[in-house]
């Protein structure tokens, strides 16, 4: 670990390269609700980074959590940091200037770890480049004791295999206890003269049965290319690192002061998160199956963090974040007593993520009482009845009109649908049928609005497998069938003049998610291609106009060549049930046997309802876990606020 | 539940305030727009009861003043506000201060009793720190620009390349002298003007009129320069002074109901 020697402000050598920078605001920090710690207070100190644009990592929860967090222990310090554009890259590059934090622009590679929390795997280049630009040597197996501990997080760190070779440890789920568990063994570890170097602190780590240390695992492969087997070679790591659960979310209320950034960023809001976790059971949703079990915040609880956070930012929007908002046990009472205690402070409140059922559009109305009703969003996934039962997206198309049906009566003038494009056994006919659909939607809104300036956007892109999911087994669509296919909806869709000026199409093309079908699945021999990618300037692959397929696709036919496996082995090929997966030694809690009986069941078009309304289907998480459901109904009420001053 | 096409009905303004605040530190890379939204925020912490316009989406009654470019500090920034609630200015000024980041300073608040403060912003006066630029260097480059009678220059914009003239609104320019060390190195001095600008369409900001300098001169700063408004208002076109905009509103006129700024 780097010394304990003051570091100083990078701060007076960034300043005069910002007046040449797009944007400079987004690296100077300041945010209100900042935290900035002398760095010989600490004995611990965090760097956390989400590896994006400020604009986009600024507001991410993950982040704000930890950061409060650890932020609150005394003898600890954190601070963030983001992706640069390549345009202050190219600056920090030719002036010596490493990577840095916003809070009080210290050096990366001075921190002790350096946490890196991937919502997705298109992040995985960014983290090069913030490694390099820290002078942090890419592969673990380089860094020296001087060398901070790169540690992953985040829901893209339940397969954290393509990266393995740039990371010290992984943990896998949410990360309040395990952070502060991991401080633990980092503390104790320098309190006692760091015995044995960064090996013997990884080994204390991996030991505990928490972190997952890539190095400490062998993967063998059969000469077909699939995985034999993943073991770990040394005494006393675990064959499985399982994921860590957060119980009781009332005893988490983070974050209590939410960043308030000076730069624009994508969510200008408030988030409070009103549970975690999900069972509805949508078979292509990584996050309903990583997050299990659903463990919900009391409306008591929601409403005071509400009241804090609005307080201690001056934001004028929250939304109350969670996979699927509408199912909190106590929603209705919720939404009534935040929109009573708020009306008239021109403050709004939302709910994204919502499903397809006329009492959410009840909701949406109570949440924006007086406010716009500019849009509301639904996701069926699905377009036909047959191919929603494979995903099992509980949602009937008479649902679906009688949602938006009941969404246009009510003066809203737009509807968004989210549909995906390449969902296993999917045909032409089950995405034509979205075409089909929206005109039905159109038909019955323009009778229910009694008018006909109403709208409807169908918003579709493809479908990825993801690891823990029972579509990890599935074959992923290729992208000229995609893209193809996409091609006859909006023809469909166009081809009608009585509806055609009323729906939107938006789509993605199928490219990057071959990309992002790669990363998801892939295993370690996947690191040398994120690293030509890198090399060869590879950067932001979430942004379009920075992605390139034919970079990834040249290096991954360079890197993978001599392999008995290519691109398609990892994206369009299905797995049977007997192969090693390179997530099998990570234990998300899900019976792999459950997994693919529910894979079965899909291929079969069999549902299976939501199991806090139905009798355990044995998904193993809890009894794995040592975890429970933990949903209300309370009873209780959100009592009006008293006015701090009149006015 | 109904829909109300007319939104909620909100308040009416009581009381107008005007605010010098200021822009500092590294707060000086806040755009205009990140302003806005600070200020909005900060309003809403401080529980300051802004007025807000009717309609289906109210928005705060705020009317901001000429804002300094992203990059340039400033010790002198208006805006203006309208509350449903007559308050004290001092409350207020600490209030806000308090609420915005430590960068973006409220300095003083005043009761707006005169009309179109706007209309006052007529020049400001600019503070130019050259690190790594002589006085004697800087002298020389300014005389030959204050000596032409038109200095072109061209500002890369969003829009494309605009031309304009530097040299018509630029009222005086003195040179300072060195700046003692905190600027470049100590050899290569630090060069500080000072430069009163006429506020003209399209705006000519410093940069513009550094621009000016080394079209003249080929002044060229090895690094960026550093610039604040340290003032901006009525401008005495014989002395090239700026006077404060806010005297007249912190000695009331006798008229009783002289809003006449009401927007």
């Amino acid at each position: 670990m780097p010394g304990d020697v003051p570091v100083e402000s990078l701060f007076p050598r960034l300043e005069s390269l910002l007046p040449r920078v797009q944007k400079p605001i987004q690296y100077v920090g300041g945010e209100l609700n900042a935290v900035v710690k002398e760095w010989a207070t600490a004995d611990v100190r965090w760097c956390l980074m989400y590896p994006d644009a400020y604009e986009v990592g600024l507001p991410n929860q993950g982040v704000q959590i930890l950061y409060e967090v650890l932020n609150e222990q005394p003898g600890v310090l954190a601070e963030r940091t983001y992706s640069v554009w390549p345009d202050l890259e190219a600056l920090m590059r030719e002036h010596g200037v490493p990577q840095f934090t916003v809070d009080a622009h210290r050096p990366v590679g001075a921190f002790d770890l350096f946490g890196v929390s991937f919502s997705t795997e298109l992040g995985y280049t960014n983290l090069l480049t913030a490694l390099d630009l820290a002078g942090i040597p890419l592969e673990a197996t380089d860094r020296t004791d001087d060398h901070p501990i790169v540690i992953a997080g985040g829901h893209a760190a339940f397969n954290p295999e393509p990266i393995a070779d740039f990371l010290d440890a992984a943990v896998l789920g949410d990360g309040e206890e395990i952070v502060l568990a991991v401080t633990e063994v980092v503390r104790e570890w320098k309190r006692e003269g760091s015995p044995g170097g960064r090996e013997e602190l990884l080994r204390r780590l991996a030991v505990s049965g928490g972190v997952y240390v890539p190095r400490f695992y062998d993967v063998d492969y059969l000469p077909d290319g699939r995985i034999k087997r993943v073991a770990p070679n040394r005494p006393g790591v675990p064959w499985r690192v399982a994921k860590h659960t957060v119980m009781d979310l009332d005893r988490w209320p983070y974050p209590k002061q939410p960043l308030v950034p000076l730069a624009e960023t994508v969510h200008e809001r408030m988030s409070v998160e009103i549970f975690r976790g999900c069972t509805r059971g949508c078979r292509f949703c990584q996050a309903g199956m990583i997050t299990r079990p659903v463990r919900e915040r009391s409306i008591t609880g929601i409403g005071d963090m509400v009241q804090a956070g609005l307080a201690a930012t001056g934001f004028e929007e929250v939304g109350l974040l969670s996979l699927s908002s509408a199912d909190h046990s106590e929603i209705g009472a919720v939404a009534k007593g935040l929109a009573d205690r708020y009306d008239g402070t021109n403050t709004s409140l939302s709910l994204p993520s919502t499903r397809v059922d006329a009492f959410n559009v009840t909701l949406a109305g109570e949440l924006s009482r007086g406010g716009r009703r500019s849009g509301l969003t639904f996701a069926p996934e699905g377009g036909s009845e047959r191919i929603r039962r494979v995903i099992n997206k509980m949602v009937s198309e008479d649902d679906l009109i009688r949602t938006v049906t009941t969404a246009y009566a009510h003066g809203w003038r737009q509807v968004k649908l989210y549909f995906m494009c390449g969902l296993p056994t999917e045909t032409d006919e089950d995405v034509l049928q979205i075409a089909e659909l929206a005109k039905r939607v159109i038909s019955a809104g323009r009778q229910a609005a009694g008018r006909g300036d109403i709208r409807c956007t169908v918003s579709i892109g493809g479908f990825v497998p993801k690891p823990h999911t029972p579509f990890q087994w599935a074959a992923q669509l290729d992208h000229e069938t995609t893209d193809a296919r996409l091609g006859k909806l909006r023809d469909a869709i166009r081809s009608d003049r009585r509806y055609a000026k009323a729906i939107g199409f938006r789509y993605h093309d199928g490219k990057p998610g071959i990309v992002e079908g790669l990363l998801s699945r892939g295993d370690r021999r996947i690191g040398r291609v994120i690293k030509a990618v890198w090399a060869e300037g590879g950067r932001f692959d979430g942004w379009s106009e920075h992605f390139s397929f034919d970079r990834w696709m040249r290096c991954a036919d360079a890197g993978l060549a001599g392999e008995p496996v290519d691109v398609s082995w990892y994206t369009t090929r299905e797995r049977d049930h007997a192969e090693v997966l390179p997530w099998d030694h990570l234990d998300a809690g899900l019976d792999r046997e459950w997994l693919w009986e529910d894979w079965q069941d899909a291929l079969s078009e069999v549902e299976v309802e939501d199991c806090r309304w139905t009798p355990c289907y044995d998904c193993g998480v809890c009894p794995g876990m040592g975890t429970e459901i933990q949903v209300g109904p309370t009873g209780r009420q959100l009592l009006p606020l008293t006015p701090s001053r009149a006015g | 539940m109904g829909r109300r096409p007319d939104g909620p009905l909100q308040p009416p303004p009581v009381q107008r305030l005007r605010l010098r605040y200021a822009k500092r530190g590294r707060l000086r890379f806040t755009s205009h727009r990140d302003f806005q939204r600070a200020l909005e925020r900060a309003l809403r912490r401080a529980q300051l009861p802004v007025a807000f316009s009717q309609g289906f989406s109210p928005h705060p009654r705020i009317s901001y003043a000429g804002a300094a470019p992203t990059g340039v500090a400033s010790e002198a920034e208006y805006v203006e506000i309208a509350l449903t609630r007559r308050c004290d200015l001092e409350a207020v000024r600490t209030a806000l201060d308090e609420s915005l980041p430590a960068g973006l300073d409220v300095l003083e608040v005043v009761e707006a009793d005169t009309p179109d403060l706007a209309a006052r912003l007529q020049a400001s006066v600019w503070l130019v720190r050259l690190p790594g630029v002589t006085a004697a260097a800087a002298a020389t480059a300014t005389s030959r620009f204050l000596a032409a009678d038109a200095v072109e220059v061209e500002r890369l914009t969003r829009q494309g390349r605009r031309r304009m003239d530097a040299r018509a609104p630029v009222v005086r320019i003195d040179v300072l002298g060195d700046a003692e060390a905190d600027g470049g190195s100590e050899e290569d001095g630090c060069a500080i003007l000072r430069v009163v600008v006429r506020h003209v369409t399209p705006a000519v900001r410093p940069d513009d009129v550094l621009t000016g300098l080394r079209v003249v001169a080929d002044l060229a700063p090895p690094s960026p320069p550093l610039v604040t408004r340290l003032a901006q208002g009525p401008l005495d076109e014989q002395a090239g002074t700026v006077a404060d905009p806010l005297t007249a509103d912190r000695q009331p006129t006798e008229l009783p109901t002289g809003r006449l700024d009401r927007g």
